[in-house]
């Protein structure tokens, strides 16, 4: 009679045969952690993944305890923020935990996205990572845009307002596309309700789906690393690539140390200054939202900025909305826009650099001109750098064919 | 060293630029309030001055005598004493007895609540407000607010400070193109009669309720501040282990 136990064949015995009989218990932890291979020469931006990751579960947690507590109606809303605050165990720090996550989510992914274009992450083979990053990245905005509603202050209030009331620019059914995201005629209790679904359930979903896909197809096609080359194309005899080395021990280790360095800054700011000068909690947000009083100047949270600034740089509302899309947008396209040969900013030649380097410069000026009153002169340089960053992307097809490159090594660089 | 003293000096260049925002509507600059927020006796006086004066018209309704009592090292008896005029239970929060409809009414606004009035505000602004109140004829309250212009808050302290005048000048200004705009500038205050304090007094005795008010907008500042000391202790230690881990596990590549 045969054993139904030999069967089902996997190997080992015990528990584990059990699971594994019955789930790739096993078969998953090599394929995505102790025999996933990625370069040995990874630097400091590609801890950038990691801690997302961690923003992430950061945000989950203190999001999960903040709704414990808070209640979305308008008119107890502000009320349950303070009595978070003030009252609740821990409440504050839950709080600002989440406040500084929301802040730090956008500098981490900034900086994760940044990485991509240093050493040509969303080049072939890995355009459908950078998509779903984008994608990721356009979920994230929704997200924070409809988490700074909640707390219900002043600028909770105006900026929802001024950004909602954006897609009314839109011909024909741009005012009924706003009724149907307030679900009124204005901001108001009924927005506040609907916000807070998409905050806690809807947004969230989307966003670990999308991060499990995302790392999914990260793991398809290997990391990328700093001098842009495909380690497996150099396997040893064991069939694993010679410049790689197991995401566990050796990444995980590594993640680690810049773990604890990363929650070293963001715990300097949750206990030492966590409204960061106005920019993480803005000061007009201590105020209830009020409907008949507009404060003196709305400007949306910082990571907003550099798009909001593009948006005010144009008098034309509709071509205004138009561009502040597009420059949203834009990057989604960045793997079919670049012809470089090489992938590494370490063998591209000095235009691209060059246009990098400008782009930096670009991006960081607007997000600052988003900050500050929309006057004359800064109008003028928003405008100026507005320009400058459609240019990046547009002209990018021409300067990145013949920009002069260098020929790439056969192994990585990596100094023991 | 070089390149941390530069960006320094940069940070106080913009802090500079900045600061020269922070005139406000009223056209005069605000004035540092230079509190100490661990002035314990500081903040008792706060609260004492908070509850006498401000209280009548203006709630605090997200705080709670019992905070204020464990913060500020007050006993139950000396709260209920001292502070809770019209709060029966120490876990009460700060009300205001007169309706909010009636203030609208009488003030024109609904004295607003002061709960976070100095995180929304600041400090100094809040400060430079109470000593701003100047004689306005005209005015329906007989005063104005060299930060605040036309605010509905009548000069409550008055008897404290007494009551100042105000100078201006005039000031004009043709740019390149030739056109002269014509400001006024506050150019600071003249005794109009005297009060029960000195000028130094009434100084110290918004410092105390300023200080309150900043206690009051962030009552667990300290704790936080104590608490992020520990934190950084740990994740320092946690650190090290952590470096020396990779640095193990490292050492066998090449």
């Amino acid at each position: 009679m045969a054993n139904i136990e030999a069967e089902v064949g996997t190997s080992g015995k015990g528990l584990m045969k059990w699971i594994n009989d019955r789930f790739p218990l096993t078969k998953t932890m090599e394929k995505h952690v102790t025999k996933y291979y990625a370069a040995k020469n990874f630097n400091v931006w590609y801890v950038f993944g990691v801690l997302a990751f961690v923003v992430l579960f950061l945000q989950l947690f203190t999001g999960i305890f903040l709704t414990m507590n808070y209640k979305p109606a308008s008119a107890d809303a502000f009320a349950s923020v303070e009595y978070i605050m003030r009252d609740v165990e821990w409440g504050w720090l839950i709080r600002y935990m989440h406040s500084t996550g929301a802040s730090f989510f956008f500098i981490v992914v900034y900086l994760h996205m940044f990485r991509a274009m240093l050493y040509g992450s969303y080049k072939k083979p890995r355009e459908l990572i950078w998509l779903i990053g984008m994608l990721i990245f356009f979920v994230l905005m929704a997200e924070a845009f409809a988490g700074y509603l909640l707390p219900w202050g002043q600028m909770s209030y105006w900026g929802a307002q001024v950004i909602i009331s954006l897609f009314g620019a839109i011909p024909v059914v741009g005012d009924g596309l706003v009724e149907i995201i307030r679900g009124d005629y204005s901001i108001s209790d009924i927005t506040l309700n609907r916000f807070f679904a998409l905050h806690v359930i809807a947004l969230p979903l989307a966003l670990i789906g999308l991060v499990f896909v995302h790392i999914v197809a990260l793991h398809e096609v290997g990391s990328n690393n700093p001098d842009g080359i495909e380690i497996k194309k150099n396997k040893g005899p064991d069939g694993v690539p010679v410049d790689g080395v197991a995401f566990h021990p050796y990444h995980t280790t590594k993640d680690l140390v810049a773990i604890i360095v990363f929650l070293m800054i963001f715990s300097s700011v949750v206990f030492f200054a966590p409204e960061m000068g106005g920019y993480f909690l803005e000061h007009a947000n201590f105020e209830p939202a009020n409907l008949s009083a507009t404060p003196e100047h709305i400007a949306p949270v910082w990571y907003f900025t550099p798009f909001y600034a593009i948006l005010r740089a144009v008098p034309d509302k509709l071509l205004g909305f138009i561009l502040f899309g597009l420059s949203v947008v834009l990057p989604v396209f960045l793997p079919w826009l670049d012809k470089a040969r090489v992938r590494s900013i370490r063998y591209r030649g000095w235009i691209y650099k060059t246009a990098l380097s400008l782009f930096v410069v670009t991006f960081l000026t607007l997000g600052w001109l988003g900050t500050q009153p929309a006057t004359e002169a800064y109008v003028l340089m928003a405008r100026v750098f507005s320009v400058l960053y459609f240019l990046f992307f547009l002209l990018m097809p021409w300067y990145t064919s013949i920009d002069k490159t260098k020929p790439v090594p056969e192994r990585v660089v990596y100094h023991g | 060293m070089g390149k941390f003293n530069m960006i320094a000096r940069l940070a106080l260049i913009g802090a500079c630029l900045l600061s020269t925002q922070s005139f406000a509507a009223g056209g005069a600059a605000t004035e540092h309030a230079n509190i100490d927020p661990g002035n314990i006796a500081s903040l008792q006086r706060g609260a004492r001055n908070f509850m006498n004066y401000c209280s009548g018209c203006h709630s605090a309704q997200y705080v709670r005598f019992s905070t204020i009592g464990k913060h500020l090292e007050l006993s139950d008896e000396q709260l209920v004493e001292n502070l809770m005029f019209n709060a029966q239970k120490t876990f009460e929060t700060i009300k205001v007895a007169m309706p909010a409809e009636d203030s609208a009414r009488w003030f024109g606004k609904t004295p607003p609540d002061l709960s976070l009035m100095a995180r929304a505000k600041g400090a100094d602004y809040v400060y430079s407000f109470l000593k701003g109140f100047y004689v306005e004829e005209g005015s329906p309250t007989g005063v104005n607010n060299t930060v605040l212009a036309g605010t509905s808050m009548p000069h409550v302290l008055w008897e404290l400070q007494g009551f100042n005048k105000a100078k201006f000048a005039e000031h004009s200004e043709t740019n390149a193109k030739g056109d002269t705009t014509t400001s006024v500038v506050f150019e600071g205050f003249e005794p109009l009669t005297e009060g029960s304090l000195s000028a130094e007094e009434y100084d110290e005795f918004v410092r105390d309720t300023v200080n309150f008010l900043s206690y009051i907008a962030e009552p667990m500042r300290a704790e936080r501040r104590t608490l992020g000391v520990w934190v950084l202790i740990f994740l320092s230690i946690f650190l090290i282990l952590a470096i020396a881990l990779k640095k193990e596990f490292w050492r066998d590549v090449h």
